[in-house]
């Protein structure tokens, strides 16, 4: 195999094109940091905090399965384990699910995908990484005081009249922090408006704009209403109302309406910019031109609409009508069309392409793997017949879990490998990022598949001590949820070594030709010296291209 | 800040000073750009406080259709004079905001002081009114609670209210909730609009603000109209359903 | 009956197998696109793996009519999924007209299941074999859900509301019966055991278990000591002050503003909690709220003693088996449309409403 060193002759060394002035190096010291107006910085900020949150929810659920290793409860008591379990789920969905792929790498990525030198509003951009703290900081508190015992579906009326615990506090967290995302994403729609460099027509623009841009779109109109929904909660607590209280007239199942409206919407606010991110990992990887990127472009826009349409399926059981519930599952499964049909596209794009196995492509191909999987299975619970046998067990717990973590947390890793070295100018250790890929597959797969048996077997979610016939499995998960800890660790390793001691990138590593790629790694903090005039579209590789862009070793990462 | 020049697609410098023509603000390479953004953002802004409201109104619709005997007794007890009052006072104050954003249209700082100053003022009696309005509420046991206790004073609207939902007194303080929420996050927007309004003042009365650049006074007046068309649903939601058992 | 280290489900009543089927097959599709796109990939991996450090992919071919036929596969499987799935779940939440009615009343942390002849169980259901049950369910507190996977039903217990389902138990044994709503510290505790018998063994464990009082012989004390006989029996020289309930169960009542409703379980119920809102034609609106004063499981029997008196399920009290539910429309559950609206509205909810409107939009 031929191993020569594809590197430009044009372009600067590694080393020289590191010592030119960048946005890091541009200011130092703490003010110049947390007062920064620069989309990268605050990329960064986002950067450091979701990844605490991450740690803190991944405890919460070491937790869960060290406690479900026996059928008895030993470890903790049941409101322990009750409170554990609610605050793994609201942390890892509100604060890092949702923010973090469109927070981290969006604030990094969209104004260098479309030519801009920042975002439309960079005060903005700062408030929603400081709003997003002051929410954290809030649910902080109320798990320092022993947090909250609801669920993070805080179904009413046991989070608000039955519930002992902080809810309120953490329901302020959570409605603070939804302004952080709606800031976001209104930035994002004026900027991808407003903003692209001359040229850069929507047919021209990377499927990660596209993504981001319909991500935005459902936050915008899906946040406030959790927004509203959690006030309620908080008022009715506080102030003893009766708006979901039957005992003073209100009605339960109006709660979960409102509450679903949202956080149906909010599961696609969480898988799309994933999405995004495996349309550039496939395309540039695969140095072709993602297939069908119209069509891949549209389905973004369509799970965005359809995926407000789809709430009731949450209700299946719950008391809501079979008439209803017909309607709901019908467009459940509309809504998975464009999915599968992304699937495809990626797959074809894998055809005649030239494939690299540097580790983002691995979680790419591992991320298709298990995202069919997830989302087959949700076709499946959405099938009426299913649910109610599986609604509310670990079936349930692993559907969510293979979407989100083996889809959502696979795309972010991968978007990270992918765009570390324009982010930071180093690189990471090849063998260990590709043995955490894999740690990271094999601990998610033992994890999360034996609970589809166990909830088919009839097993219900959150529950703290459960009958000895389901322990086989749960020691099993247990097992591989240690094995995925290991994999979620070594990268937080590696990528904190790479900053001080990461050999040089160069501008372009991968040789990839996307317009964030048409600057320096790290980029200035104006991005481009001069503004970027676009003739053609993303991922349409020529050889002579890749020889001028590549400022790397061919086997590295 | 890289050392490099920045130059936009016109070749100006970006970073000029403030002598002179104005400049946008760092990322935008135009005032035209700039404008059209902040357009775009504040009306995306707005569709965001439609579908805040919106779940409030939805919480509404659903009461209000299962316990409509009780809303109506309950919403008879509001004030409808002082409600329309409030209305007409916001109306107004949406003319006067746009006549502020006119003032500036034609150069005239004087004007454009004068007219915010005036929706300001229209603002504040909007809510002096409906902190009089509070107070009844108050004072008649009408806040939802451990004080509640909802009687209504005519007898007639008493018997028929009773007959056609016996639970109707419990039900009252939906709508009494549900009453209170909505004006009261409608209040809340109309006290940030005017500490935003305040700000505008200041920076007209230092001429900020001009023939060439008022888009700062347009977009509140955004915002301002915006807050005003949600009072107009309001108004009749809550206080017109109990006309009919008036007297 | 369970192993040290079972994959799948005791497999119990007559519809487990229908749902299986529906899963098993899903199953098997899901496999088949999973193992189809995952090898895919291995086979393209390997096959167009880059040979060279500048090599790149091949230009790019649209080809419409494959973007077409894999959105159009894909939706037609589902869309016959869906329309057996829904067949499926038609049948799970339609019950036969002979089921027997049971009432689970689920409440932290614990079930109370109530048999129409009277026993009362706690976190477990004794029924024979081979016998439709409905089980109707209410909540005293927060929102609980009844579900017994080996007989694939599930229906969340809504405070407010009465909701139902049923299953027939087709295979002696004992199942697991779980809370499937989180609920509060005690949820996971919140289990027991459905223990179906061969009929003869049911009815030794009728026999010989504290059978108690039948739930009409419950509900008649319950009408003498309330005193409700004061004003619904005739008693001489006094003018009846309320309707005679002989024969009124199941059929058409007149009401004063010139309606007329069924007399069934939902009616009965309203009439005792808030008595001023269905005021029957040629009496005065006297009759005082019970509300607060009668609990759940007191309404139940309350009911059942009058549908007793009606011309349809006049049963002995204390007989064997249920009374059937023929002639009533209100088989409660959120599926007949009619009887849904009615069935879910919240015994707290009288605001004058009619028959069948729908009062709570929720439960559309």
């Amino acid at each position: 195999m031929d191993t020569t060193v594809a590197r430009s002759p044009i372009l600067p060394t590694p080393e020289t094109s590191f010592e030119r002035p960048n946005y890091l190096n541009a200011e130092y010291g703490w003010k110049s940091w947390l007062f920064t107006l620069d989309h990268k910085r605050i990329a960064l900020l986002y950067l450091l905090s979701v990844t605490v949150f991450f740690g803190l929810g991944g405890t919460f659920a070491g937790l869960i399965r060290l406690e479900l290793l026996t059928p008895e409860g030993d470890l903790m008591g049941p409101d322990t384990y009750n409170r554990v379990f609610t605050m793994h789920g609201i942390i890892m969905v509100f604060f890092f699910l949702i923010p973090a792929i469109p927070a981290v790498l969006g604030n990094f990525l969209v104004p260098l995908m479309i030519g801009a030198k920042d975002l439309a509003m960079p005060r903005l951009n700062l408030a929603s990484w400081y709003v997003y703290n002051l929410g954290g900081l809030f649910t902080l508190w109320a798990i320092v005081n022993g947090g909250v015992d609801t669920g993070w579906t805080f179904y009413t009326p046991f989070s608000t009249t039955y519930s002992n615990t902080y809810v309120v506090p953490t329901a302020l967290g959570i409605f603070i922090t939804g302004f952080s995302t709606i800031f976001t994403a209104l930035n994002f729609i004026v900027t991808i408006h407003r903003m692209r460099a001359p040229g850069l027509n929507w047919f021209r623009l990377p499927l990660f704009i596209w993504s981001t841009y319909a991500t935005s779109l459902i936050i915008m109109l899906g946040t406030p209403v959790i927004a509203i929904t959690i006030l309620l909660v908080g008022a009715e607590r506080l102030l003893g109302l009766g708006i979901f209280n039957p005992k003073l007239g209100g009605d339960p199942v109006l709660f979960e309406h409102l509450f679903w409206f949202y956080s149906h919407p909010a599961v696609y606010i969480m898988i799309l910019p994933a999405m995004g991110v495996i349309s550039e990992l496939i395309g540039h990887f695969a140095r072709k031109k993602v297939f069908g990127y119209r069509v891949v472009a549209f389905a973004s826009v369509a799970i965005a609409v359809l995926g407000f349409l789809v709430w009731g399926h949450h209700l299946f059981v719950a008391g809501e009508s079979i008439y209803s519930a017909t309607v709901f599952s019908v467009l459940s499964m509309l809504v998975a069309v464009p999915s599968a049909v992304k699937v495809f596209n990626w797959t074809a794009t894998l055809y005649e392409g030239s494939i690299s196995f540097q580790t983002p492509m691995l979680y790419a191909l591992g991320f298709i793997g298990l995202f069919t999987i997830g989302g087959l299975t949700g076709v499946m619970v959405a099938t009426l017949g299913i649910d109610p046998h599986v609604h509310d067990t670990y079936f349930i717990v692993a559907h969510f879990h293979y979407v989100m973590v083996g889809g959502t947390i696979m795309a972010y890793l991968g978007g990270i490998h992918y765009w570390w070295p324009k982010m930071t100018g180093r690189l990471y250790p090849g063998f260990l990022s590709k043995l955490s890929a894999l740690l990271v597959f094999v601990g998610f797969n033992l994890t999360f598949f034996p609970q589809f048996i166990l909830g088919y077997m009839g097993m219900p979610r959150r529950y703290w001590s459960y009958p000895p016939e389901f322990q086989v499995l749960n020691v099993l998960s247990t097992a591989g949820a240690t094995v995925l800890a290991v994999g979620y660790t070594l990268p937080l390793c590696y990528f904190a070594w790479s900053i001080k001691y990461g050999k040089r990138s160069g501008d372009n590593p991968w040789g990839a030709n996307s317009l964030e790629w048409d600057t320096p790694s790290p980029p200035p903090t104006e991005n481009f010296y001069t503004t970027p005039v676009v003739t053609h579209g993303p991922y349409e590789y020529t050889r002579e291209d890749v020889h001028n862009r590549t400022t790397q070793e061919a086997n590295f990462g | 800040m890289a050392s490099s020049p920045l130059v936009d697609r016109h070749g100006h410098d970006v970073h000029g000073g403030h002598s002179g023509r104005r400049h946008p603000a760092h990322q935008f390479d135009t005032m035209e750009q700039q404008k059209e953004s902040s357009t775009l953002g504040m009306w995306l802004f707005l569709v965001t406080e439609i579908m805040f409201f919106g779940g409030l109104f939805v919480a509404y619709l659903v009461y209000r259709t299962m316990y409509p005997a009780a809303f109506a007794a309950a919403s008879s007890t509001l004030n409808v004079p002082l409600g329309a009052l409030n209305t007409a006072v916001l109306i107004c104050s949406s003319l006067t905001m746009a006549l502020a954003i006119r003032s500036a249209q034609v150069n005239s700082r004087k004007g454009a002081v004068l007219f915010l100053l005036l929706t300001m003022l229209l603002g504040s009696t909007f809510l002096v009114v409906k902190g009089f309005e509070y107070a009844d509420k108050f004072r008649e046991h009408h806040v939802p609670g451990a004080t509640f206790n909802f009687a209504l004073e005519n007898a007639h609207a008493t018997a028929v209210t009773q007959a056609a939902d016996p639970d109707f007194q419990r039900h009252a303080q939906i709508f009494f909730s549900l009453y209170f929420i909505m004006t009261g996050i409608h209040a809340t927007h109309m006290i940030i609009g005017l500490g935003i309004l305040a700000v505008l003042v200041f920076y007209t009365r230092r001429g900020k603000f001009d023939s060439e650049y008022y888009n700062p006074l347009e977009m509140t007046g955004l915002y301002w109209h915006f807050v005003d068309i949600v009072w107009i649903f309001l108004f009749p939601l809550l206080y017109l359903l109990g006309a009919h058992l008036h007297g | 009956m369970k192993s040290t280290f079972p994959l799948f489900p005791d497999s119990a009543s007559t519809l487990s197998g229908h749902v299986d089927a529906l899963f098993i097959v899903w199953s098997l599709v899901s496999l088949f696109f999973t193992i189809l796109i995952a090898g895919l990939i291995v086979v393209l991996m390997s096959r167009y793996r880059r040979r060279h450090p500048e090599e790149v992919g091949a230009d790019e071919r649209a080809a419409l009519w494959l973007e077409v036929l894999w959105s159009a596969v894909p939706l037609a499987i589902m869309l016959a999924m869906f329309a057996w799935g829904t067949k499926v779940f038609f049948e799970l939440y339609r019950p036969p007209a002979d089921a027997v009615e049971y009432t689970a009343i689920g409440k932290q942390w614990m079930w109370k299941v109530q048999h129409p002849e009277g026993q009362s169980e706690i976190n477990a259901l004794h029924i024979p074999v081979g016998q439709p049950v409905k089980i109707k369910l209410a909540s005293e507190d927060v929102i609980h859900s009844f579900y017994i996977p080996a007989f694939r039903v599930k229906q969340d217990a809504v405070p407010g509301r009465y909701t139902s389902l049923w299953f027939n138990p087709t295979k002696p044994g004992v199942y697991h019966l779980f809370c499937a709503e989180y609920c509060g510290t005690e949820h996971s505790r919140m289990i027991g055991s459905v223990i179906v018998m061969e009929p003869r063994d049911y009815e030794t464990w009728m026999a010989g278990g504290t059978p108690g009082k039948s739930m009409v012989a419950s509900g008649s004390d319950l009408f003498t000591s309330l005193a409700c006989a004061t004003c619904h029996r005739p008693s001489p020289g006094v003018t009846q002050r309320g309707p005679s309930l002989e024969g009124v169960f199941g059929s058409q009542v007149k009401l004063a503003d010139g309606r007329a409703v069924t007399a069934d379980d939902n009616y009965v119920r309203e009439s005792i909690l808030n008595p001023l809102a269905k005021v029957v034609a040629g009496y005065d609106p006297v009759m005082p709220t019970f509300q607060g004063q009668v609990s759940e499981e007191q309404l139940t029997q309350l009911i059942a003693y009058v549908r007793s008196l009606g011309p349809t399920g006049a049963a002995p009290a204390g007989g064997t088996g249920g009374t059937p539910a023929a002639g009533t429309p209100a088989a409660s559950g959120v599926t007949n449309p009619s009887s849904a609206e009615k069935d879910a509205t919240s015994p707290l909810n009288t605001a004058g409403q009619t028959q069948g409107a729908a009062q709570k939009p929720p439960q559309k």
